[in-house]
């Protein structure tokens, strides 16, 4: 069979895809058949399509066409296609695949479908599709076992790694029949997939498929990168927000030790689009230290730019203003003016959410090499796609001439959906013909972000005389994440900020969100679970304070709220429906977990909050105690997630610790201020990450299954992480915190 | 010239001695295993060993090293078939998510087990300042635990399934 692309049967696309920000037309996925760029020349006899090669003594390599940013993606899509191949995991490796695109006619379409995470997708965009590529190499291997045997395709079946047929009570090994079936093409029809109770491998505990590579040291991210010849380089970019370089002295830099050149870098115009951050100074050396001390010695005189008077200071006080207007009235059901009007008690609250940096552990860095025709990137990227986009911009080279690698990624959080670095790298080497890698230092990366929107947000619930809410309002003043994106209009900027859909719509019928847009000129960007990680801290700190000032158990009143299973619609990024039920039953289960009915001793208190995220459902119960000096103790933890059904739970437990401990940490003591036009942190002393001692060793993470559909994972662990941590230390001392992060707001 | 021994071998670097040894490690040796967290020591994603205590190489120059013996990640291991018992207690446990500040606190833990070969929780909560943004500290808390008795009873060596 040839790797003529027209070979493709189309048959195996549900979707469309989305390819350089529109919808193609008739883009197919085109993974499937065909040879994989993954096979050597002489292997491309045993390789069934683009993801699987079958070597000699029986060994199973998987392509792997999904970054990994420590969410398992790596090891749970593999296995998908181990189990409906039907191999042992125990002989299966995976391998790396670059960006696969594929230049049509009206643009670029997915050579090894769709690729690139974020949203909580990685596994639920290809649940379908690698069940699809294990099985359609399943029955090719059938098909061949049958033409050797003379018999019927449907007197045969397969143990893991061979095809048996009962009948003539023979059996061959994949090894043995890889050739033949690849010459045999695709089946004409969709292949029939297992049922979800005869898995071997899907559903149960496995071990990351790198860790071994990890503890030892081996494991290649981004940052690891070596190339022949390569050069590195740094840059010094604006410390004010839309600032530029007027003039720069180069003459001390140039004198260091290994420095090669000193060059402008220039950023967007204020207000444009981003394709890289800011205006800055490149320095190119020969190694990373040359490169950071050249950049010292650099004497750069800033034009401070249109953002100088820029502060935090501003922004909140802004903000405040702003909710004495009036704004966009976003969503407005039912008679929300006459409900509250006529309600027997109302309940009204502000809350504060910082700015927050993503900080993943890598610093950005990117590899370019770009020549005359062509140019070779390698990046630790959430988004390979994006990333041949900004080396397009960057180029200007066409992106079929643009190979795009990438590495395991030493964290994501979503700042890597964001490709700026791997245009500057793209620019530096364009200017310099050198192949080079682009270093961030922790500063650069804590000063130069798409920042987690701040935001002010004002509650309001009219309640009737049994407690019941009858009204709800939530008026938000923010820097929306979507502030110059591009073609985006004005009227929809709150889009990024309140989730129309969420908690509590349909459940409380008179309900309003109000918008207000705060144009600071901070960047803002994805930070893993976006505004759920703001509102619902913001809701669930709401239902508390409700309870309280109606006499309510503040259980009791989510469980009245969530109510019964029932689909309600949601149109927003993980719908078509939530089901608040499912929320219910976590929240239940965490506070019987914790003991919630027991009356703990003074200082003491549980605090619970639950959130439904992207399609997935999470609960947490935090018990904490705070001394007589402030000092908060985290004395307890549990978790518990419902993500339909776990297709590989060792990352799902891991998804819901770390998003608790990411939610934590994040509301204790982290925040990105302004002032004079400059991002005021600038490394781990200044925004402290928490370390282990913040976490109890009594932390249960529960997965709690529900169907046989997977939700993602990745975010659904954090957002009610914050909130049952703040509940609880109400609980506990009956103070409310109303402003994150936490900080010393509990020094007394 | 500063002269000292990685991972037993003995070697040199005559570049700027007050280059940081985690620059020197991994531009000039090629020993990527130890990583860049922050460059001024509070995270400990570039801890290595000096002599066999936990030193943070970002903000250690390479005159510091000199005449020193240096092991990395990758020379923590008697050999591929043979981890040092805190990597095995990693896999068992399975503690890596994105896997980047793990050789640091497999290097950190290395050492707080030589000084207290039975750490109770506060004395981990002490001594492990190591920062994981992906939060692995549940399962880095019980690898600890998993490693101290891997490390003190050599028979229960063989039951570790490593992955």
């Amino acid at each position: 069979m040839s790797a003529n692309i027209k070979d493709v049967q189309p048959r195996f696309d549900r979707r469309q895809f989305i390819v350089a920000g529109t919808t193609v037309a008739g883009a197919w996925v085109l993974g499937l058949p065909g040879r994989t760029s993954i096979a050597s020349e002489d292997g491309a006899d045993r390789q069934l399509g683009f993801f699987i090669e079958i070597r000699p003594n029986g060994h199973i390599v998987i392509g792997s066409n999904q970054p990994d940013i420590g969410q398992g993606v790596r090891t749970a899509l593999p296995m998908l296609v181990a189990e409906e191949l039907d191999v042992n995991w125990e002989n299966v490796s995976v391998t790396p695949m670059p960006l696969g695109l594929v230049k049509t006619s009206d643009g670029y379409t997915w050579k090894y479908g769709s690729q690139g995470v974020g949203g909580s997708t990685g596994l639920t965009g290809n649940w379908q599709y690698m069940r699809e590529v294990g099985a359609a190499a399943r029955l090719q291997l059938i098909q061949a076992a049958a033409a050797r045997w003379g018999v019927s395709a449907d007197n045969c079946t397969t143990e893991p790694g061979y095809v048996v047929c009962p009948t003539l009570g023979e059996r061959l090994s994949y090894a043995e029949l890889v050739g033949e079936a690849a010459a045999l093409g695709m089946p004409e029809e969709s292949p029939p997939l297992k049922d979800i109770s005869a898995y071997r491998i899907v559903g149960k505990q496995q071990s990351t498929i790198d860790a071994r590579d990890i503890v030892t040291g081996r494991t290649k991210y981004g940052i690891d990168t070596q190339q022949p010849d390569m050069r590195y380089a740094v840059i010094a970019r604006s410390p004010f927000l839309n600032g530029k370089p007027r003039t720069f002295d180069d003459a001390a830099a140039r004198k260091i030790d290994g420095v090669l050149d000193v060059f402008e870098i220039q950023g967007p115009a204020p207000g444009e689009p981003y394709q890289i951050l800011a205006s800055g100074v490149a320095v190119v050396a020969e190694s990373t230290w040359a490169a950071i001390q050249g950049r010292k010695a650099l004497k750069v005189d800033w034009d401070k730019g249109p953002n100088a008077n820029d502060s935090s200071k501003n922004f909140w006080a802004d903000n405040t203003r702003l909710l004495e207007g009036r704004g966009q009235i976003v969503v407005d059901d039912g008679n929300f003016e006459a409900a509250m009007a006529g309600a027997d008690k109302t309940v009204t609250r502000r809350y504060e959410v910082p700015f927050v940096n993503h900080a993943p552990l890598e610093p950005q860095n990117c590899y370019a090499f770009v020549e005359k025709d062509r140019c070779h990137i390698i990046a630790p990227t959430q988004t390979p796609s994006g990333a041949s986009r900004s080396a397009a911009w960057a180029t200007g080279l066409e992106r079929d001439r643009i190979r795009v690698d990438f590495t395991r990624v030493g964290g994501g959080f979503g700042r890597r959906l964001t490709n700026d670095y791997v245009a500057e790298a793209a620019l530096i080497s364009k200017k310099t013909g050198w192949p080079i890698k682009l270093q961030w230092t922790r500063e650069d990366d804590v000063k130069n972000d798409f920042y987690r929107p701040a935001g002010t947000h004002e509650l309001r619930a009219g309640l009737d005389a049994d407690g019941r809410i009858i009204a709800w309002t939530q008026r938000l003043a923010s820097a929306s994440k979507y502030f110059r994106r591009p073609n985006m209009p004005a009227e929809n900027l709150w889009q990024a900020e309140l989730y129309a859909d969420d908690f509590p719509r349909r459940i409380v019928e008179n309900l309003r969100l109000e918008y207000f847009h705060n144009a600071i000129g901070i960047p803002r960007g994805s930070w893993r679970a976006p505004a759920h990680t703001v509102n619902a801290f913001v809701i669930q700190s709401f239902i508390d304070e409700i309870a309280y000032e109606s006499g309510q158990d503040p259980v009791q009143l989510r469980i009245d709220l969530f109510g019964e299973e029932r689909q309600l619609e949601y149109s927003n990024h993980g719908g078509p429906t939530f089901n608040p039920g499912r929320l219910t039953r976590l929240t239940k289960f965490v506070a019987e977990r914790i003991d919630y009915p027991r009356k703990r001793p003074q200082g003491s208190g549980v605090g619970i909050a639950a959130h439904f995220t992207f399609g997935g459902y999470a609960a947490h119960a935090i018990e904490v105690t705070v001394n007589n000096k402030g000092n908060l103790s985290i004395d307890r933890i549990v978790a518990a997630i419902d993500c339909g059904y776990a297709v590989h739970p060792n990352a799902v437990e891991a998804q819901l610790q770390g998003g608790t401990i990411d939610g934590i940490s994040t509301a204790l003591g982290l925040e990105i201020t302004v002032k004079n036009g400059q991002i005021q942190q600038g490394n781990f002393d200044d925004y402290p990450l928490a370390r282990i001692a913040t976490y109890p060793s009594r932390f249960e993470a529960h997965i709690l299954p529900y169907d046989e559909n997977p939700t993602g994972v990745g975010e659904m662990g954090i957002p009610s992480a914050a909130p049952a941590l703040t509940n609880a230390i109400f609980a506990a001392t009956g103070k409310r915190i109303r402003r994150l992060p936490i900080k010393d707001q509990l020094e007394t | 010239m500063v002269s000292f021994r990685v991972n037993s071998e003995a070697v040199s670097f005559d570049g700027d001695d007050s280059t940081p040894l985690l620059w020197v490690l991994r531009d000039h040796f090629k020993l990527t295993g130890t990583k860049f967290g922050c460059g001024i020591g509070e995270c400990g994603a570039c801890t290595i060993h000096i002599d066999g205590r936990a030193r943070r190489s970002c903000i250690t120059p390479v005159a510091a090293a000199r005449n020193s013996s240096i092991t990395t990640i990758e020379g923590l291991a008697a050999s591929d078939n043979d981890l040092h018992p805190v990597q095995k207690a990693w896999l068992e446990f399975d503690v890596p998510q994105c896997g980047y500040c793990q050789a640091g606190q497999i290097m950190s833990t290395v050492d707080l087990l030589q000084r207290i070969p039975t750490p109770s929780d506060a004395d981990i909560d002490a001594n492990m300042t190591n920062v994981c943004r992906c939060g692995t500290y549940v399962r880095i808390r019980k690898a600890i635990h998993r490693a101290a008795e891997l490390s003190k009873s050599p028979a229960e060596k063989g039951d570790v399934n490593v992955g």
